[in-house]
């Protein structure tokens, strides 16, 4: 069965215009987190820095590809009843991959990201992915999917970041970008992105921006 | 004694909530927020699975995975003193968690069929709700004792319920409010549980 799906595979053009719509389509209407409301938790948690939800964004998007490729390989084989649970160790085994692999090479970023590399079981994004799409579809559109699901995920996280991190503690990637000038004329930064509220409020204006200017999604 | 895990619950509770402070739970936070009815059920499920897989998963980290932990086992052979099975956290935990859903499922299904029916499909997804998994690893994180464990898995699910039913309540109350296109659904939502938020954090200077 699995020779024969990679052979159709084959004959479509790896490229084609469907397999592309994979990718693009996650990355503005049909965004994971603004749009299909999936995996929302770390998307908060982690952006208190840009260089944690850098790293949040990779491992995240390599979990998804995976996972999704690994699902849709199996997903001939997987009982429909238990099939949460199969899903579940394959994600759970891929995750621990990324979490020893942060361990081993960026230690400092992985104590800061803390549970939130865990957590990444049980983001929504990656069982919601699975479950949609790579339950049905053949593995490299999976693939596919994962990495223009992957990216949507991490650009979002990337613009809060951004905002938190320059707003919050007036810097940019640990580098100070306010100047001197500023602060002495009475400029504060602002408490409220480092904490939880703000990080709520900038995904609320950034969903408001996003569907005032794109009027095709609405609930 | 006593004292201290009343602080410890209040702060579970309140101040550091698994939902508002950390973000766990999100997911189902937002999608089953639009009734209060059901909200109710969703919280009632997450409190009763937190309260019994937090102990669970905390005795199955001391006695399992922790390093040395299998020491127990020396007497086969000296390497177990050793052993770090640490790595396997989190596949353990959610195995567990999925595992103790199932259960927990049967058990209310055979005893109590009412609520059963009242909880219906929230029971299985709450395997995936990363509020359970999230209170797990905080748990192994912050080094709890087995009591500790199992009052700050009581108390972040009752906080975790506490958010969930109030901001069905206020859905519930904005429903035919007049809020330009673009807000209605996810964007007030989100701006509403970062008010939300704030006001929790007006707790966090108290201490018991």
């Amino acid at each position: 069965m699995a020779d024969k799906a990679e052979v159709q595979v084959k004959r479509e053009k790896l490229f084609s215009k469907k397999n592309l719509k994979n990718i693009t389509e996650p990355l503005s209407n049909n965004n994971p987190i603004t749009f299909q409301v999936l995996g929302i938790c770390s998307a908060l948690a982690v952006t208190v820095q840009i260089r944690t939800a850098l790293v949040m964004s990779l491992a995240v998007i390599s979990v998804l590809c995976l996972s999704n490729l690994t699902i849709s390989m199996l997903r001939k084989r997987i009982p429909s009843k238990i099939r949460i649970i199969v899903e579940l160790a394959v994600v759970a085994t891929l995750v621990i991959l990324v979490d020893q692999i942060l361990k081993a090479f960026l230690y400092n970023i992985s104590k800061q990201l803390s549970v939130f590399v865990g957590l990444i079981i049980t983001n929504c994004i990656i069982l919601g992915r699975a479950e949609a799409y790579a339950l049905q579809n053949k593995p490299w559109p999976s693939l596919l999917d994962g990495l223009g699901n992957g990216l949507g995920y991490g650009w979002i996280l990337m613009v809060i970041a951004t905002g938190r991190e320059i707003l919050g503690s007036g810097t940019f990637l640990g580098y100070s970008i306010i100047p001197e000038s500023l602060y002495n004329a009475g400029y504060e930064n602002m408490g409220l992105m480092v904490l939880a509220p703000g990080a709520f409020i900038l995904l609320g204006l950034l969903v408001w921006l996003q569907r005032t200017l794109n009027k095709t999604i609405s609930e | 004694m006593l004292e201290h895990y009343l602080s410890l619950f209040v702060k579970a509770v309140f101040v550091e909530n698994i939902l508002l402070a950390f973000f766990l739970g999100m997911c189902s936070f937002l999608a089953v927020s639009k009734k209060v009815e059901t909200a109710v059920g969703l919280g009632t499920a997450v409190t009763f699975v937190l309260v019994i897989t937090a102990p669970m998963n905390w005795l199955i980290h001391e006695y399992i995975l922790k390093e040395g932990a299998l020491s127990w086992l020396s007497f086969i052979s000296e390497d177990f003193e050793k052993l770090d099975l640490s790595f396997l956290n989190f596949i353990t935990f959610i195995a567990t968690i999925a595992a103790m859903v199932q259960l927990v499922e049967m058990v209310i299904d055979k005893f109590s069929p009412r609520l059963y029916a009242a909880l219906g499909i929230f029971l299985p997804l709450i395997a995936v709700n990363c509020a359970i998994l999230g209170a797990c690893l905080f748990m192994v994180e912050r080094e709890y004792t087995l009591g500790e464990a199992t009052v700050f898995g009581a108390g972040a699910g009752l906080g975790w319920f506490l958010a969930i039913v109030a901001m069905a309540s206020i859905r519930m109350k904005i429903r035919y409010s007049n809020v330009p296109s673009g807000l209605k659904g996810l964007g007030l939502t989100m701006l509403i549980t970062g008010l939300m938020s704030m006001a929790f954090m007006l707790f966090s200077g108290i201490q018991l």
